[in-house]
């Protein structure tokens, strides 16, 4: 195995630090409403450290590592037809706090079928499993930052928090950037859907703008005639200083 | 009125939930779907430095074993250099080594593995030098925004009493958390790093 190098540089000029996360605006590691929190969040603060080459650098992937159907989650799990249920485009840009798009970056993508049901050993929900649809998909954004997948909108499902909680329909997505320091994971949700106001998972989020910013608008102007509707979801990751003054990343 | 600044909002983390394996691993979730898959090789046969495994697992506050936990690894080669093109450093970087792997739990026994080289001492700020350590990004269910933390090595007492971030820890005793034990079974150099998301020697986690 050889692994090739990106021959691209990321869009930041120079090596400047990531701007610090605004721990208010994400949800807290302990959010007793949601019950699983409550014994996985760290008691200690966490340790603010400079960020250093460790932080700056990440990991980065290549076309060539993802095949032709990766981002069409209607047909990369095909076996004699289409899957069940409302076709729609997800799609939209990766971008940084200073609204510059993110090129060539890692976006990978998980859901429930149209029932609600996931292709995973561990969910046993009674809605059915989908012969034709895996639930996965995995693009790299273009040289501006934008991504797009096709699926099938996910459908609610209920699980155990409070004795009858049932999640929103929503779109799992991993996101790298860059730097090891821009890692996330979040969930899309769909406009409209009045389960949202109701997750507990939603609403460990403490900021309301926060959580409206995790809801995709439905996008005529992109939907396909007579074919398949899109929402549009932009996602963005940490920015970046484009000096370093005072504190010197290199040595002497 | 003061000018305005154009910045706009990270979007908000949301828990990776229990179905994480789906997107990120999902040969774990229990089926086949994509033509090429990530080899998860963080360093291949090709790359320089001490071959070594890293075992261990993840507790949760009521000292339970957390089965169903995702982690990313991120470290330089054994020079020191990292993978990527923002590493300043006049080094070479293994055509075979990328420096990143994913890890999941075992449903079972919850225990993860992972199978590296050792890296170098890596740069730090202002001309200091950082221990060899590699990063380390967990996500599980539970998990509202994933924990950074990383992971140092036993028998590199002297590069650990200098290194930066581990010296940023006020209480000593919990620098411990981020140390893993070196070991050997049949001539296989095994690391043991446990990971305590709460309570009694609670691993220190870092904003970074
Ligand atoms: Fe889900």
């Amino acid at each position: 195995m050889t692994i090739e190098r990106p021959n691209f540089q990321p869009s930041a000029p120079k090596p400047g630090e990531y701007y610090q996360r605004d721990r208010d605006w994400h949800p807290p590691a302990f959010a007793p409403i949601y019950k699983t929190s409550v014994l996985r969040s760290p008691k200690n603060a966490l340790l603010s450290i400079d960020q250093s080459l460790s932080e700056l650098t990440g990991p980065m992937f290549n076309h060539n590592e993802l095949g032709p159907l990766d981002n069409d989650m209607i047909s990369n799990y095909a076996k004699d037809g289409d899957p069940i249920g409302e076709r729609i485009i997800v799609h939209g840009r990766v971008l940084d706090e200073n609204g510059r798009g993110i090129p060539h970056t890692l976006v990978e993508a998980w859901q429930a079928n149209a029932g609600g049901r996931y292709r995973h050993k561990k969910d046993t929900y009674l809605a059915p499993i989908d012969p034709n649809f895996g639930g996965c998909g995995r693009c790299l954004t273009d040289d501006q930052g934008y991504y797009y997948f096709r699926t099938i909108k996910p459908g609610p499902y209920p699980w155990r928090n409070y004795v009858n909680s049932w999640r929103p329909a929503h779109i799992h997505l991993s996101v790298f950037g860059p730097s090891f320091s821009q890692r996330l994971i979040t969930q899309m949700y769909f406009e409209g859907d009045p389960l949202i106001d109701i997750c507990p998972i939603v609403k460990t989020i403490p900021d309301e703008a926060a959580i409206k910013s995790l809801i995709a608008p439905l996008d005529m102007h992109n939907s396909i005639p007579m074919d398949t509707r899109a929402y549009k979801f932009d996602i963005v990751l940490r920015g970046r200083r484009s000096t370093l003054f005072e504190n010197r990343l290199e040595g002497n | 009125m003061v000018q305005k600044l154009d910045f706009i909002k990270e979007t908000p983390s949301q828990t990776a939930g229990p179905y994480v394996h789906i997107g990120l691993a999902p040969a774990y979730a229990g089926f086949d779907i994509f033509e090429n898959n990530f080899t998860n090789e963080i360093a291949g046969p090709n790359t320089r430095g001490e071959r070594i495994t890293i075992m261990g697992r993840v507790f949760d506050g009521s000292d339970a074993v957390v089965k169903d936990v995702l982690l990313e690894s991120w470290q330089a080669n054994t020079d020191g250099k990292y993978n990527h093109p923002e590493d300043f450093q006049t080094k070479d970087v293994d055509d075979d080594f990328r420096g990143w792997g994913r890890i999941c739990s075992d449903f079972e026994t919850g225990e993860f593995t992972l199978k590296t080289i050792k890296p170098g001492k890596v740069p730090g700020r202002n001309g200091s030098t950082q221990a060899p350590h590699i990063s380390l990004w967990i996500v599980a269910r539970g998990i509202n925004i994933g924990l950074h933390t990383r992971l140092y090595f036993a028998d590199e007492t002297v590069a650990n009493g200098t290194d930066p971030v581990l010296n940023g820890i006020e209480l000593a005793e919990r620098r411990k958390t981020l140390i893993a034990e070196r070991s050997e079974q049949d001539g296989e150099v095994i690391y043991t790093f446990d990971i305590r998301l709460q309570g009694d020697g609670e691993t220190v986690f870092f904003d970074i």
